[in-house]
């Protein structure tokens, strides 16, 4: 007997709505104190951030006895909490750093760009980058002291996500490899590094690294946090490459090996562009970590976007405005990784839609 | 075999790259030598900072601004007859010693307690005392107690953790008086009990006090005691083994002082200049023979305070009484003002 496949009765959603709700009295109850408690909690912050704030003006205008917010303030040190101490003059530069980045991370996000190709073209978007921040020949040089805000929190990240990259990739490789001592070499690394939290690495680029240093030697604070983040990351990211690898089915080598690839051969042309491909919303994820952790770059005395908005309220103009300053760099990290979440959930469906295919 | 050695080589190669990024990033600078040898020809001076409103923090252009930021850019007065030449970069407490050791600061201007351990176990040298702090109390005003004594029987906010803790308790036994500590960990829970009315006062480092005041709801109601619970001196730290510094750092400071002594501000210098006093024609360097004799600039106390002024303008543009931290001069006024700044002579 043939049967007919029906789609199931989808229920208006207001229907939906009502019997998630309102099924039963205690239900209804549960529903109408939640709302309540919400109500309670959100209208004195509604009060305080919209109907009481302070739009504009100086400090003595939030001062008085009714203000709520103080936004002016946001407006002030907004130039601050976004390029924290590079020079106000020369701020086009990171500001042209910031365009470079949602362009090129636009670009890369659709699959219809990924290729190779976007390989070098990221390693010169960052020579370009490191370029504008720090100055060439005819632009005035720019301290990696002055350098802070949001163009740190995102180059730190992006540097971070792209030299770890091929360490990781190493790193996955050798831990699969038959060669004892470099498979333990690999797993020592990467357990030590997923072992310790990352202000301990920081602690160690910031602390140990210049005493174990030669005297007169010294490496740069920004490019040490950097090499910290990018160790702890690749370590992160080896395991989710890993991963990428175990999937590829142990025919597939023996196949390309019989057929008389190389090893390398193999790699390249048979594994690795399938496992990379089934990690990348892994990746997408585990750069969004990135960018949060790199507000711990602000316990070294790095400018990065969360330190350099603390900063900000110190200033014995503007003083004490923390709740602004922390609801302001709250919403730049929130507009940044809910994009990258939602990013990676259409990405995962679609590529799960192309394998079915 | 053929398939170790491909491995192997890849590897090796992989190392190797390592290896020379490695190398080529570390920039060797000049081997180590003097400090101030090290300032010359760098052309800069490189000052650690803290960040606290009114010491050290940046304006709304970046600009670091504030009471030990204005003594960096008149050490680099004395050095350089420039006040731009100096860069300030923040270090958290944990780091600044570590890092001004490993070299990466010529100077710490971040509040740093000068303490016998300190001087002897870490190898630093500090310079004169630039801001005598303590441990201060914050009390509501209509309580009407001038003086910590009078606060026998009141409920105290202390942040857990801290010396306070001890210090306070220490007070007390002293006086012969009984208090209740409330040990509160957080900065906020801190500053609500005494909004709230939960504690009667507030005992802390007293520059942290007069920051957080200003965060209260009504800072007026609130008055910060003139008396101090404990010594925390603060002072420039530097290194060891660079005694021309240290006498730089020492005569910078010196100068802010003894300019306030002799009533020479940043607005009545000039007219100092035609003074027939022989003290005042050394120090401004109009006589230019000290100067000389010392291998200074004989003009650069004159540089100091046309530039950023003597102690007290210091003071009171950045921490004084038309500033949000409203701090009394207490122990920060010229021995001849009851204070305890004193400069030795400039001759």
């Amino acid at each position: 007997m043939s049967q007919i496949e029906l789609a199931p009765p989808v229920a208006p959603d207001w229907h939906r709505w009502r019997d998630g709700l309102f099924s039963g009295w205690a239900n209804g109850l549960v529903t109408l104190a939640t709302l309540a408690a919400m109500l309670w909690l959100a209208l004195p912050f509604f009060r305080w951030a919209v109907v009481d704030a302070v739009w504009s003006g100086t400090s003595a205008d939030c001062a008085t006895e009714t203000a709520g917010a103080c936004w002016a303030f946001v407006g002030a040190k907004f130039r601050f909490m976004l390029f924290a101490f590079f020079p106000p003059p020369l701020q086009w530069r990171p500001a042209l750093v910031l365009t470079l980045i949602t362009a090129l991370l636009t670009v890369s996000a659709l699959p219809r760009f990924w290729s190779f190709r976007l390989v070098p073209v990221w390693l010169l978007a960052l020579v370009v980058i490191w370029l504008l921040m720090a100055g060439t020949a005819g632009m005035e040089p720019v301290s990696t002291n002055h350098w802070g805000g949001l163009p740190i929190t995102l180059t730190v990240s992006i540097a971070g996500l792209a030299f770890a990259f091929p360490i990781a990739l190493l790193l996955a490789l050798a831990r699969q490899s038959d060669m004892g001592i470099v498979r333990c070499l690999a797993i020592a690394f990467i357990e030590v590094l997923r072992g310790v939290p990352m202000i301990a690495v920081l602690y160690v680029a910031m602390l140990i690294v210049p005493m174990a240093l030669p005297s007169g030697a010294a490496i740069d604070k920004l490019l040490r946090a950097q090499i910290g983040v990018t160790l702890f990351f690749s370590a992160y990211l080896a395991e989710v490459i890993r991963a990428g690898l175990q999937v590829i089915p142990s025919g597939q080598k023996e196949a390309a090996l019989s057929l008389g690839l190389s090893r390398i051969q193999m790699l390249r042309l048979v594994v690795l562009p399938q496992a990379l491909i089934a990690v990348i919303p892994a990746i997408v994820n585990l750069s969004i970590g990135i960018v949060l952790n790199t507000s711990l770059l602000a316990v070294i005395g790095i400018y990065d976007l969360l330190n350099a908005a603390k900063t900000s309220a110190t200033d014995p103009i503007w003083l004490g405005f923390y709740s602004e300053a922390y609801i302001f760099a709250a919403l730049v990290y929130f507009a940044i990784c809910f994009t990258g979440s939602r990013y990676s959930l259409w990405l995962e469906r679609k590529l799960n839609a192309s394998n079915r295919r | 075999m053929q398939r170790h050695f491909t491995h192997r080589k890849l590897f090796t190669k992989a190392f190797a790259a390592t290896a020379a990024l490695a190398a080529g990033l570390i920039a060797t600078s000049a081997l180590a030598g003097e400090t101030l040898d090290k300032i010359k020809a760098r052309g800069v001076i490189k000052v650690g900072v803290g960040t606290t409103p009114g010491f050290f923090s940046p304006d709304s252009s970046g600009r670091w601004q504030g009471f030990f930021v204005d003594f960096g850019r008149a050490i680099a007065i004395t050095v350089f007859n420039d006040a731009e030449k100096v860069e300030f970069t923040n270090s958290s407490p944990q780091q600044r010693l570590p890092a001004l050791q490993s070299g990466e600061f010529d100077i710490l201007l971040s509040g740093v307690t000068q303490t016998v351990s300190r001087a002897f176990k870490l190898g630093f040298h500090f310079g004169p005392v630039v801001f005598y702090d303590g441990q201060g109390l914050l009390v509501r005003k209509d309580l009407g107690v001038s003086k910590g004594e009078e606060l026998d029987g009141a409920t105290i906010g202390v942040q857990s953790g801290t010396t306070g803790e001890l210090n306070i308790a220490d007070f007390f036994r002293k006086t012969g008086k009984a208090f209740t500590p409330v040990t509160i960990e957080e900065t906020g829970e801190f500053l609500k009990a005494l909004d709230s009315g939960r504690v009667d006062a507030l005992t802390q480092d007293a520059t942290d006090l007069a920051a957080k005041r200003t965060q209260l709801s009504k800072p007026d109601d609130y008055v910060l005691l003139p008396e101090r619970l404990s010594k925390e001196p603060l002072a420039p730290a530097i290194r060891a083994g660079d005694d021309q510094w240290l006498e730089i750092v020492n005569w910078t400071v010196y100068a802010t002082i003894q300019a306030e002594e002799f009533g020479i501000t940043k607005d009545n210098v000039d007219t100092f200049l035609k003074s027939e006093d022989p003290a005042i024609k050394r120090f401004l360097g109009v006589d230019p023979s000290l100067g000389e004799a010392i291998g200074l600039d004989p003009k650069f106390a004159y540089n100091i305070v046309k530039t950023v002024g003597n102690y007290g303008e210091i003071f009171e543009r950045n921490v004084g009484k038309g500033t949000a931290l409203n701090f009394e001069r207490g122990y920060n006024q010229p021995w001849t003002a009851g204070g305890l700044l004193y400069s030795p002579p400039f001759r």
